[in-house]
């Protein structure tokens, strides 16, 4: 076996070190009724690097790579390109094949690049401090929801309607243990978003208001007037980003008033990869908030002889000083995926985001303009960054995404695969347009589109 | 004269107080190889990028509704040769398994397979949409399904919730799943038992669910104590939790009774899968009575730690716990296809699969789970078939017991007369001269090329050190590592005061940590802007 | 002003209806480097024996129990800042909160100097 370097030989030696007869003997512990006779007889045994190679290829070579294809999903995951740098850097065994920084003085590679990871998505967010990740958008959404019920002591939260379903859904399954209140809502189709309708159902017993932006159907919804409403109600606005390319074209979330801003950080360098895994991102507005944030947190100290250094810090939150009173349950995050957003966002710096968003802005512009002369086919926004929402006249959009992927188009995301069933929805369509997609996939996009309507 | 780098060096400090670094200082910092590396944020500029990009239009169609950014973000860039430098640099300053023996222990750092790497790259993994629609996805799922199906043969389970994002993820599932159970029965428990020496994040997943948290005591030899344990179990009991092998690097003995007992009076028992690693292809779970385990797909399966995560975090569940399982999660039907189960489904595959509805309690993260990680775990199980994992728990165990016995006449090894370990060996402190402590001998251990064992844990241990070689180490690593470790145990014992002052040779010496905590430095600060 | 000690390592010192709660020097030296203090809110009722606040070191976090029941009308506001007078003047500039007391009795049952000398000798 490749990976087994013990030698019978050695094996021999050592059980006579040990003074063990055979490695049954090491195995007394085990209760006779749970003892296997044998290799599990239902598994195959070994194979060649070669034969796994093989075995796996034939698996991928089943899927549809969205490289393969014309491409326009988003929803929550978003295709951009990724330098060939950044792999290069995640691979190296020393960042690889590393464990979470417990010793500092030989993890400060890993430290220093959370550090950095965590000024990047700081200024990013509009924020002061950032954590060094959390397990992806999701889960930091509900994080995010526990820690305003710890600092404004209430446990009611008001999601928005065009809050991620996904997201919505993880909050309100975890609240059911945890006895919060959830006042969620269905997304309102309509060109605008609802902060009127979101803003009527925060009250004084509201934690916090959580909402997307740009939200599900790409809209781009106005933070201020939402800050100023939960503030008067002593809430934290709490915001969700999903896309952060989106970050360099349109104002920070912490600039327009936010308490707490999470999202996914996927788009910068970790790629799509079927789900996961992801990157969560978290970050506070104000400092006084940092020590009821969840997860780790990389602080900057100086060593033994004055130099400057890097540790983990401020664990007593955690779960493995605080046990059942610790802030979160976290412990493992998404420490390589933070390396590749670290990489990826420096390759592309300050003029390199905001280049970055420009063309992703651009692209949107026009296949928003080209798909809405489709006959049948509506633009529901005014205003979004790189997705927005078309309705199909009628027309089951699930269905037109499946006729699609059978043309070879992957066309979007349609509502109905996120929310099943909602009278109202099942018509529109998600549209994701990033520097990936060609003017010429825009247009083989619309002229199917058209073929799969008419 | 200024040092040329920002990296926090400065000239002055190459004193030698201890005579031990004696040669003459450097202009830059730098010692040969042992390279100072600054921030990004000193050494980049606002307008400097590593990618080629258009240059942006002013007047490009504009349909962001007002909101255009108009401030700096405060972002730096560098070019792509700077970066890889800095990256590379960085990387050196790193300890990781492919640079030596890594024995921390309850962590599994076992050597992580190229082929696992180049796998999870292909095109048809690794550039596939969670929403793709599905018949664009079937060997994804089947991957899936091919992982569920070793997961579940080799833990002798009925189910497996796969979307979970690391260990202390599956577990809160696994809880929660028991919460559904019992609620789904009408049964109110208020008590979740955990033993001392568990891992902290049972007693906050416990908290978590709203349970409250009371410790079982263990024996003195290091196990839990079955009649104590018994002695609490009543009505209000909702489950126990149990590490096995426990966190002493022990197997536990009476798990099958009590589980018998747990399940007699109504609770359920969960099962903490970091340990996996010392019974995987010889002993399943399911046999012991289990209800709810977590696998670390990063310990057992090898797939990288990547300096904390990403991990996977799959629960297998036993026949009274699975339809409660969150969704999303992967099917085969008769025809042969695979299904992904999402909501809309849910109800009719319950139906289907497990005779009757599926009570699901939801869903605990946006899409179907660390992709990423089952394509290399299930590359890393191909690989080694039955055989070769049972060979893995073999030598992982007959590692550590090596470990135990080469070092229990020097160091005190509390559990040593409670016969074989299993997979890790655990020392205490015990007879340190000189008031050095386990941390003192663990930087030492730094200087001699090692990453320290896992220090001060478990709690039940004073000054514990729980060492786990792994499967992957070769007699000749093993032996080398004693001979290190036996060396800085004999100077500890003897009160040797230089320890105090270890590492000398890493790229930092020690920390000072109470100063970040009281004084927290988060982010970069522009120096200039916070003067 | 009588001062008075718990099992768990608080004093505190009665002055009228007021009564001012820290932790002792022997706590503080068991804690180690003090690098936060979690206090409660000014106008919270605590509970004998309840927690109260929150002690972190570096790597270890510790709660504070209330000695006797009562309302609080005062905390320290320098450990915000300088959590580290925990360290120095454990017993002085180091204290926590004050608060009313509700009820003087369960003042009986608390330790001297004296007995609390004893209890950490024994220890």
């Amino acid at each position: 076996m490749r990976y087994l370097p013990l030698t019978d030989t050695d094996r021999a030696d050592m059980l006579a070190k040990i003074g063990a007869n055979s490695i049954d003997d090491l195995f007394v512990d085990v209760p006779a009724v749970a003892q296997l006779d044998g290799p599990i007889r239902e598994l195959p045994m070994h194979a060649s690097e070669m034969a796994v190679e093989r075995h796996m290829k034939a698996r991928a070579n089943k899927n549809l790579a969205a490289g393969d294809a014309p491409f326009f999903l988003g929803a929550g995951a978003y295709r951009h390109h990724v330098p060939a740098s950044v792999d290069t850097v995640i691979q190296r065994g020393e960042f690889l094949t590393a464990y979470t920084p417990y010793q500092p003085e030989i993890a400060q590679g890993t430290l220093q690049m959370l550090f950095e990871f965590q000024s990047q998505v700081a200024r990013l967010y509009g924020c002061v401090v950032a954590n060094a990740s959390m397990y992806d958008g999701s889960t930091a959404c509900w994080e995010a929801v526990a820690m305003a019920g710890r600092v404004t002591r209430r446990h009611r939260a008001v999601l928005s309607g065009a809050l991620h379903p996904h997201y919505s859904q993880v909050v309100k399954t975890m609240a059911q243990f945890t006895g919060d209140t959830i006042a969620d809502a269905m997304p309102a189709i309509q060109t605008e978003p609802d902060n009127a309708g979101l803003i009527s159902r925060i009250d004084e017993d509201t934690a916090c208001v959580v909402v997307q932006y740009p939200d599900i159907l790409g809209r781009i919804p106005d933070l201020t007037e939402l800050a100023d409403a939960a503030h008067a109600k002593g809430a934290l606005l709490v915001v969700v980003n999903t896309e952060p390319v989106a970050l360099g074209a349109i104002k920070s979330p912490g600039e327009m008033g936010a308490d707490i801003v999470v999202g996914e950080g996927q788009s910068i360098g970790v790629g799509l990869q079927f789900g996961g895994p992801y990157l969560g991102l978290f970050a506070v507005r104000d400092p006084k908030h940092v020590r009821q944030m969840p997860g780790r947190l990389c602080g900057e100290t100086t060593d033994a002889e004055g130099k400057r250094g890097f540790v983990l810090t401020l664990s007593a939150r955690e779960q493995h000083i605080r046990r059942e009173k610790a802030t979160s349950n976290i412990c493992t995050n998404s420490g390589l995926c933070a390396l590749a957003f670290n990489v990826h966002m420096t390759l592309l710096g300050e003029k390199g985001l905001r280049e970055l968003a420009a063309e992703n802005h651009r692209l949107a512009c026009i296949a928003a303009d080209r798909l809405e002369k489709i006959p049948g086919v509506s633009l529901l926004n005014s205003a979004f960054f790189n997705e927005f929402t078309l309705q199909l006249g009628g027309k089951p959009a699930r269905d037109v995404v499946r006729s699609l992927a059978d043309r070879g188009v992957l066309g979007g995301v349609s509502l109905d695969r996120l929310y099943p069933g909602v009278a109202g929805l099942e018509d529109a369509l998600l549209v994701a347009v990033t520097e990936t997609a060609t003017e010429e996939d825009i247009e083989t996009l619309a002229s199917e589109l058209e073929g799969v309507l008419s | 004269m200024n040092a040329p780098n920002k990296s926090g060096w400065k000239p002055e400090m190459q004193v030698s107080e201890d005579g031990l670094h004696n040669g003459p200082s450097t202009t830059t910092g730098n010692r040969a190889l042992m390279l100072e590396e600054p921030l990004i944020f000193e050494i980049g500029h606002a307008e400097t990028t590593g990618v080629d990009l258009p240059e942006i239009d002013p007047g490009a169609p504009n349909r962001l509704g007002g909101f255009d950014r108009m401030d700096p973000i405060g972002l730096v860039g560098l070019t792509e040769p700077e970066t890889v430098r800095h990256y590379t640099r960085l990387s050196r300053q790193n300890y990781g398994i492919d640079l030596g023996f890594f024995p921390l222990g309850s962590c599994t750092m076992k050597h992580n397979p190229r082929l696992n790497e180049k796998v999870a790259r292909l095109p048809g993994f690794a550039d596939i949409h969670p929403l793709q629609p599905v018949q664009t996805v079937q060997g994804a799922l089947e991957v899936m399904n091919e992982l569920a199906h070793w997961l579940l043969t080799l833990t002798g389970m009925h189910s497996v919730a796969m979307s979970l994002k690391a260990g202390a993820h599956g577990e809160l599932c696994g809880i929660l799943c028991i919460r559904a159970a019992l609620e789904a029965r009408g049964d109110a428990r208020e008590v979740v038992l955990v033993p001392e020496s568990a891992h902290g994040t049972n007693p906050a997943t416990a908290a978590f669910a709203n349970y409250r948290v009371e410790n079982i005591p263990a024996t003195p030899a290091g196990r839990v104590d079955l009649e104590a344990l018994k002695a609490r179990l009543g009505p209000d009991v909702a489950a126990v939790m149990i590490t096995n092998p426990n966190t002493c690097g022990l197997f536990e003995p009476d798990l099958r009774e009590i589980s018998d007992a747990v399940h007699a009076a109504g609770g359920f028992v969960y099962c903490d899968g970091a340990n996996f690693n010392a019974i995987v292809g010889r002993v399943r779970p399911g046999d012991l009575g289990v209800d709810a385990m977590h696998i670390n797909l990063h310990k057992t399966f090898s797939t990288p730690h990547g300096g904390g995560g990403p991990g996977s975090g799959p629960v297998v569940l036993s026949e009274a716990l699975a339809p409660f399982m969150p969704l999303p999660y992967t099917a085969r039907t008769a025809d042969g296809v695979v299904h992904l189960v999402e909501e809309e489904q849910a109800d009719d595959f319950a139906r289907e699969h497990f005779g009757g509805e599926l009570s699901s309690f939801g869903r605990m993260t946006a899409f179907h789970g660390q992709m990423g990680m089952f394509t290399r775990a299930l590359t890393y199980m191909l690989s080694h078939g039955a055989d070769g994992l049972k060979q893995v728990a073999e030598d992982a165990v007959l590692n550590a017991n090596y470990v135990l016995r080469s070092l229990e006449d020097i160091l005190h090894a509390p559990f040593a007369d409670s016969g074989p370990c299993m997979h890790e060996a655990l020392f205490g402190d015990k007879d340190f001269g000189g008031g050095l402590s386990t941390l003192d001998l663990a930087k030492a251990l730094i200087d001699e090329g090692y990453h320290p064992m896992t220090v001060y844990f478990p709690l039940v241990v004073h000054g514990a050190m729980l060492v786990e070689p792994t499967e992957t180490e070769s007699k000749a690593s093993i032996d080398q590592f004693i001979t290190a470790f036996r060396s800085v145990a004999e100077r500890a014992l003897a009160g040797d005061e230089s320890m105090k002052q270890a590492p000398y040779y890493a790229p930092r010496r020690r920390l000072d940590e109470t100063q970040a905590a009281r004084k927290p430095k988060l982010a970069w600060q522009d120096p200039e802007l916070s003067a | 002003m009588p001062r008075y000690f718990t099992d768990e390592h608080e004093w505190i010192d009665v002055e009228g209806e007021t009564a001012t709660v820290g932790i002792t020097d022997y706590a503080q030296e068991q804690l180690g480097d003090i690098v936060f203090v979690e206090l409660p809110d000014v106008g919270a009722t605590v509970d004998k024996g309840g927690e109260a606040a929150v002690v972190e070191s570096v790597k270890a976090a510790s709660d504070v129990y209330a000695p006797i029941t009562g309302e609080v009308t005062e905390t320290n506001s320098s450990l915000e800042d300088e959590p580290a007078l925990v360290n120095t003047s454990p017993e002085e500039e180091g204290w926590f909160f004050r608060l009313t007391i509700s009820d003087t009795g369960e003042l009986e049952g608390l330790m001297d100097d004296k007995g609390y000398k004893t209890f950490v000798d024994s220890l």
